[in-house]
């Protein structure tokens, strides 16, 4: 998360300069996301973005070797870095799925809750239609369950394991 | 087609049994009607590779099956561009020659019927035009219903437009390479669709299956980042985007690099650049996407704006600093010479020479794609009415082809399966409103009309006197809406039927013409003249000609050329212009030095034959003026009054070329004593000023003239030039001059 973190404050650094908004503001922006990020923290993502952050350092050493010596074999540095890289996508897309604001599947009672709730609150049904249409929007990846999310996640590693493995030669 | 609901019976058997078995036997019928429709050639002449790309691919895949993969990726073909080779391992797109080496070992070893692989060559774009109906069905499906699917299917299994690159014995790469560009389409939108880490790595293998087969696979590269870019702008983006694009991106750039023709191009040229940027994008979107989700929106609004704007303006300006550096490859003459398109005129003759480079008029869209012309704006306006996010793809794909397809011919090529695609959703949008009979005969009471027969449909209910006679008068509108588009439907088979068998089924290696009887006339000069090489020259004679006919001479001859179809060494190619388009002393010094033995020309005059070397010799000069600006003008080769003639009026240049004399060379002979007549140009041949040649000797003439081929003489024996020697020789035999002139010859010092 490391570097996420850091294009975000450049980021927001850039839009101060641009909009002149109160920096109060934004920092207070900035730390209740960060308060947000690490009270939804479960086990799991925690471990995720440990992993996530090793493989930022790494391609990051990669990178710095590479300024430093030269990138002679040119693709066992692609392959180096790019399987940093991918592993990198991967895991967020996994971590995405993951995340129960995505995830319908998780929430499902919840919706059902809601559902309900609206059911006791207003009688029209079409206002209960909208309700439910909104709350599939917010999550996106309402077909695919962690289970399944967890296998795609191995079979796009491993494809591109043995890809990275080719092309090191 | 049959109204959906669950419980129905037909015949006491449920309708989604039915529905299925319909699916099947049109699946199958359509998978018929799109293989037998491309078998015209091999019926009527036989079972024989066309054109001139095909030979080489057929002639690699020959080279697969009997010697290993392994060498076969490691080939080194010293038999073309003769002084040089060629690595063929790293040039070329193995996936063509891969797949049909796999089919060719599958029907061999599992189902034990041993098929030559010639036959595999030449069926195996009839073969994968059906797979190509059914992954426009599943990409279609996934715009709107299966309906549409099965109208885009039989579009796209019988449109010419298609057909016209994937005839039997067409083996070129557009053979599989639009089944893939299908297939990896699909896999995108499905992806995009559920947001699957697993389609999308179905996506990046396709796009690798692409890469390796076609080298428009660019297409594809930078028409997914349009997409997603398109998709954001309209603040449509979601984490569904992000694992699609992320997954078929690193995947997908990291697979598309193994194939050694593309190498490192995927982070170096400036082709695939759009990708990396798209790339990059998204990450930040998906890190402000989160910001948003936690911080008031107020705030955030400003934020997005400025921050977007601003990487986007420092992603180009990087972009083009790179590029200025020299970092990042500019984009390719070819790729170029779709946006300029006055450049590949100007500066590479080469792109320009070939007749596939030129605009599309306006007739070849209509012969192309006969009704489907027409509904395609009208199904890209109703994508526009419903305007999901796959909708969007179909547009940009539609809007951007359609500009490729206008620029260049053969681009239209990659047109038609959107135009498919985009034509049955307009079609079966129409076909759901008027195929809709159900409700017409569905009691009055329901009130669940949805089309646009509403307001009628409540009169009816109103008074039931005139119910009987309105249901009447809709029942007959309807079926004449309905009939109208079937008449097109058929009309739309006869048109494709009668395109493919008159246009575009007919092998360029034989030549047939109608005798006033009717009966077929086969000229088959080229195989003559091929199978003499074969047959009666050393075999390791090297044969120069130009290159359009190097494939073929590689192929069939299977001697040594020195320039053929795959125009990768400019220079070499001018070698061969100027020695075509030079006087006989300048080429006897190219083909002395590059080891020729033979020289292959295409004369067409005694047939009327138009694609002759006469006719491409304006090429040879520009080409080699290219190269050599000071020996070659291309003026030197019109008359006075600047006109291109081979007649009595040709200018000095011209009757001096090699090519010249070697296309008219003892032509006047047929027409005894009189002039020749030339019956492409139109022209006379003047009878007495027949070319005469000294450094070559004729070795072949075919039965039409069509081929000529020459031998070059060997240095003379006794050391002179050539010309002297034949002079000498002529003088002896004709025994004119008698006289003695006794004179001290001026000669320089002797060393």
């Amino acid at each position: 998360m490391a570097k996420k973190d850091s294009i975000k404050k450049s980021v927001t650094h850039t839009t101060s300069n641009k909009i002149g908004h109160p920096i109060n503001e934004l920092i207070s922006a900035v730390t209740t996301t960060y308060k947000d990020y690490i009270n939804s923290l479960t086990p799991r993502l925690k471990l995720i973005d440990i992993f996530l952050t090793f493989l930022v350092l790494l391609g990051i050493l990669q990178f710095a070797y590479v300024l430093l010596v030269g990138n002679f074999p040119f693709n066992a540095f692609l392959g180096g870095f790019i399987s940093c890289v991918g592993q990198f996508v991967l895991t967020v897309s996994l971590r995405l799925q993951y995340n129960y604001e995505n995830n319908s599947n998780n929430t499902r009672e919840n919706i059902d809750q809601e559902i309900k709730e609206k059911n006791i609150e207003d009688v029209n049904e079409t206002k209960v239609d909208i309700e439910t249409a909104e709350a599939s929007d917010m999550k996106p990846f309402k077909f695919v369950t962690p289970e399944r999310a967890f296998g795609d996640f191995i079979f796009a590693s491993l494809i591109l394991h043995f890809v990275v493995f080719h092309f090191i030669n | 087609m049959v109204e959906t609901k669950a419980q129905l019976k037909v015949l006491g058997v449920n309708i989604e049994t039915v529905r299925l078995l319909l699916q099947v036997i049109i699946f199958i019928s359509i998978a018929g009607a799109a293989i037998s429709s491309r078998l015209f050639s091999v019926i009527r002449y036989e079972s024989i590779i066309h054109e001139f790309d095909p030979w080489f691919n057929f002639r690699a895949t020959k080279y697969l099956v009997t010697h290993s993969y392994y060498e076969f990726l490691n080939w080194f073909d010293d038999r073309t561009w003769y002084p040089l080779g060629r690595v063929t391992g790293g040039t070329l797109y193995p996936g063509l020659m891969v797949t049909s080496g796999i089919i060719w070992h599958t029907l061999r070893e599992w189902f034990s019927l041993p098929v030559d692989i010639r036959n595999i060559c030449v069926l195996l774009a009839p073969a994968f035009s059906g797979l190509t109906a059914i992954s426009t069905y599943f990409l279609t499906k996934e715009m709107k219903d299966s309906n549409a699917g099965l109208l885009a299917a039989i579009f796209m299994g019988i449109a010419p437009g298609y057909i016209s690159r994937s005839v039997a014995g067409s083996y070129d790469n557009e053979a599989i390479a639009i089944t893939l560009l299908m297939a990896t389409f699909y896999f995108w939108i499905k992806a995009m669709k559920i947001g699957s880490v697993f389609y999308g790595t179905l996506t990046a293998l396709f796009y690798f299956y692409m890469v390796s087969a076609w080298g428009g696979y660019v297409f594809i590269t930078n028409l997914i980042p349009l997409h997603i870019f398109v998709l954001i702008l309209m603040g449509r983006y979601n984490h569904r985007l992000y694992t699609a694009y992320t997954t078929w991106y690193a995947l997908g750039t990291l697979a598309s690099m193994q194939i050694p023709f593309v190498g490192f191009l995927p982070i170096r040229s400036n082709d695939h650049m759009a990708a990396l940027g798209v790339f990059g994008l998204l990450q930040l979107v998906a890190v402000g996407h989160y910001v948003k989700s936690k911080v008031p929106s107020k705030q955030f609004k400003g934020f997005l704006m400025v921050s977007l704007s601003l990487i986007t303006i420092l992603g180009v300006a990087g972009l083009f600093a790179l590029t200025a550096l020299g970092w990042i490859a500019p984009w390719t003459g070819r790729f170029y010479s779709l946006w300029d398109t006055n450049y590949a005129k100007i500066h590479i003759p080469i792109i320009a020479s070939v007749s596939e480079h030129q605009p599309t008029a306006w007739p070849a869209f209509f012969f192309d794609t006969n009704m489907l012309i027409w509904l395609f704006p009208a199904g890209i306006y109703l994508c526009f009415q419903e305007l999901r996010d796959e909708h969007v793809f179909v547009i940009i794909y539609g809007v951007l082809c359609s500009y490729f397809a206008g620029v260049m011919v053969r681009l239209m090529l990659t047109l038609t399966p959107i135009i498919c695609v985009s034509a049955a959703i307009a079609l079966s949008k129409l076909f759901d409103v008027y195929l809709n009979v159900v409700d017409i005969f569905k009691s009055d009471s329901l009130e669940d009309v949805k089309t646009d027969s509403k307001k009628s449909k409540s009169k009816v209910s109103s008074s039931s006197s005139a119910s009987k006679s309105s249901k009447f008068i809709q029942l007959l509108s309807k079926a004449v809406v309905l009939l109208s588009f079937t008449f097109y439907l058929v009309y739309f088979v006869y048109h494709c039927t009668w395109v493919t068998s008159n246009a575009y089924s007919s092998p360029s290696v034989v030549l047939a013409s109608r005798n006033p009887d009717g009966s077929q006339n086969i000229i088959d000069d080229y195989r003559e003249a091929y199978y003499w090489l074969r047959m009666n020259t050393p075999e390791d004679a090297k044969v120069m000609a130009w290159w359009d006919y190097g494939y073929q001479i590689g192929g069939m001859a299977d001697r040594t050329t020195l320039v053929d179809n795959n125009t990768w060494n400019n220079t070499h190619i001018a070698t061969v212009g100027k020695a075509m388009c030079s006087s006989e002393d300048v080429a006897y010094d190219i083909l002395k030095k590059h080891d020729v033995d033979y020289v292959l020309v295409i004369f067409g005059g005694l047939l009327g034959y138009s694609g002759d070397d006469i006719n491409k010799f304006l090429w040879m000069v520009r080409i080699s003026e290219g190269i050599w600006p000071d020996e070659i003008h291309e003026r030197d080769y019109f008359t006075e009054r600047g006109e291109y003639k081979v007649d009595a009026d040709a200018s000095k240049a011209m009757k001096d070329s090699l090519m010249y004399k070697m296309s008219y060379y003892r032509y006047t002979d047929l027409f005894n004593g009189r002039d020749g007549m030339d019956r492409v140009r139109n022209q006379a041949i003047p009878a007495s000023q027949s070319p005469e040649l000294d450094v070559v000797e004729e070795a072949f003439t075919s039965q039409n003239w069509i081929v000529r081929i020459y031998k070059v003489k060997d240095l003379d024996n006794i050391g002179r030039d050539l010309h002297s020697a034949a002079k000498f020789d002529k003088s002896s035999s004709q025994q004119t001059k008698r006289k003695r002139i006794i004179k001290k010859p001026s000669l320089d010092l002797r060393e």
